[in-house]
């Protein structure tokens, strides 16, 4: 990992926030976020100044509003099943444009949804302010056990080199005429995705042997940062 | 789809993060005996090929596509412990680095789509391998009925965790059905693909294929010398 590349959220800028220690903005984002969920749906003040709360952090990090929104379309999936709960929850009935809907699930709906914006932007911002190599240091500190955070420093690491070789692969086979476009199609895919697995497996062990040539005694060492 | 911030309350969300994390210190014990001391970049890459296949879109019909969640399939390649320990780091990446997964509920992510897959995938796995012959090629069945089975508990854990922490007053037998009923389908197409990806993978290099172990041929070298 080229130690300025970043990753696809990380939006570089020099904001206090980006400058704040990762384990404390970890620690923050979780406890902020118990805190939203522990909170009653009823209390509506209280989400108005969670939202302000975050607002003025987002103002702070610098992150553009719309770099952000572009990014909470990983929410979808959340408000479609929110917005199906009124119809599929019991309790007292409200009729909204004369339709019949219950109203313990309206509420939940809209609980369900704000807190979980609220979890989406947060953690974006997390994301956009946090460097991947300083969130690994972040939770080392924050005693994650060292092999996970290790594990979590290669897949990091090679996030990109893997669905790279991802990609490849179906410009390779698009470029002999395949789409895929129904479950017929299924096997080809799942080929690409085996072939994928022994190339990974295989970079792994490459990675593994090379690491020992380095010395690598299975510890992890903090190397001197760039 | 992941389970997000708000879903369930608190005290249950803390109490799955309680067992995911027990979960995952057993498996950092038991994965040093399958990988030995490779686990760091092997079960690096490992998680890194189960985030991108989970990018790789099957197309069903009309548009629509799914994709696979791997944790059957991750527990027969590498083994329940390596691969419990690569769908949690997939699932804390997703959650940390791509706002995928709320971050408190993390814990819950990491049983449902971690914990009980890897262990029911696995078991059933190792069940239908006893049942059936011997043979390599009975490897990718065996894999794809544990991918099954996985997706199906997994679905009605979660409905289980919903009854103790759910925040929304849904009928538990409406719920329960609509889950289980939606995810024998997922399960279905998570069962076909497991089967095909680790049939292509068998098919070339069964040595790497940690369920396909006990039923590999042993080859020993041998060394001939003509007179």
């Amino acid at each position: 990992m080229g130690a300025a590349h970043g990753h696809r959220l990380h939006f570089h800028a020099h904001s206090p926030l980006h400058r704040a220690p990762a384990h404390l903005k970890v620690a923050a984002l979780v406890t902020f976020m118990l805190v939203v969920v522990a909170t009653p749906h009823a209390w509506v003040p209280a989400f108005v100044a969670y939202a302000v709360v975050l607002a003025a952090l987002v103002a702070l990090s610098g992150v553009p509003v719309g770099y952000l929104a572009r990014r909470m379309v990983v929410e979808t999936p959340v408000l479609v099943f929110a917005a199906l709960l009124p119809f599929v929850a019991t309790g007292p009935e409200v009729d909204v444009l004369g339709i019949g809907l219950s109203e313990p699930g309206l509420v939940a709906a809209g609980g369900l949804m704000t807190k979980a914006t609220l979890g989406v932007l947060g953690s974006l911002l997390l994301a956009a302010t946090t460097e991947p190599r300083d969130l690994l240091a972040g939770l080392e500190r924050l005693r994650v056990p060292s092999q996970l955070v290790q594990i979590m420093g290669f897949m990091v690491r090679y996030l990109d080199v893997v669905t790279d070789e991802l990609r490849r692969m179906r410009t390779a086979r698009e470029s002999r005429g395949f789409t895929a476009r129904d479950p017929r199609h299924w096997p080809v895919v799942a080929r690409s995705a085996g072939a994928l697995f022994i190339r990974s497996f295989e970079r792994g062990e490459r990675v593994h042997l090379a690491m020992i040539a380095r010395g690598y005694d299975g510890s992890a060492r903090q190397g001197a940062r760039p | 789809m992941h389970v997000p911030d708000g879903f369930l309350d608190a005290p249950t969300s803390i109490a799955t993060a309680g067992v995911a994390a027990v979960a995952v210190t057993i498996a950092l014990r038991g994965a040093r005996r399958e990988v030995d001391d490779r686990i760091a970049p092997l079960a690096g890459l490992v998680a890194t090929f189960v985030f991108a296949t989970q990018m790789l879109n099957f197309p069903v019909a009309g548009g629509t596509s799914g994709h696979l969640m791997g944790g059957a399939l991750a527990a027969v390649l590498v083994g329940p412990y390596t691969g419990l320990l690569c769908l949690t780091v997939v699932l804390a990446v997703q959650s940390l680095l791509f706002a995928d997964g709320g971050i408190t509920a993390l814990g819950t992510n990491v049983v449902l789509m971690g914990v009980v897959t890897v262990v029911v995938g696995y078991l059933v796995f190792r069940a239908a391998q006893l049942v059936l012959p011997k043979r390599l090629s009975m490897v990718a069945p065996a894999a794809a009925l544990g991918a099954l089975v996985s997706v199906v508990l997994a679905a009605a854990t979660f409905v289980g965790l919903y009854v103790v922490g759910g925040a929304v007053p849904i009928p538990l037998d409406t719920l329960l059905t609509a889950m289980v009923g939606v995810h024998v389908l997922i399960g279905i197409g998570e069962a076909v693909i497991t089967f095909l990806v680790v049939a292509s993978i068998v098919a070339v290099r069964p040595d790497l294929v940690h369920g396909a172990r006990r039923v590999l041929d042993v080859r020993p070298l041998e060394t001939r010398v003509s007179a």
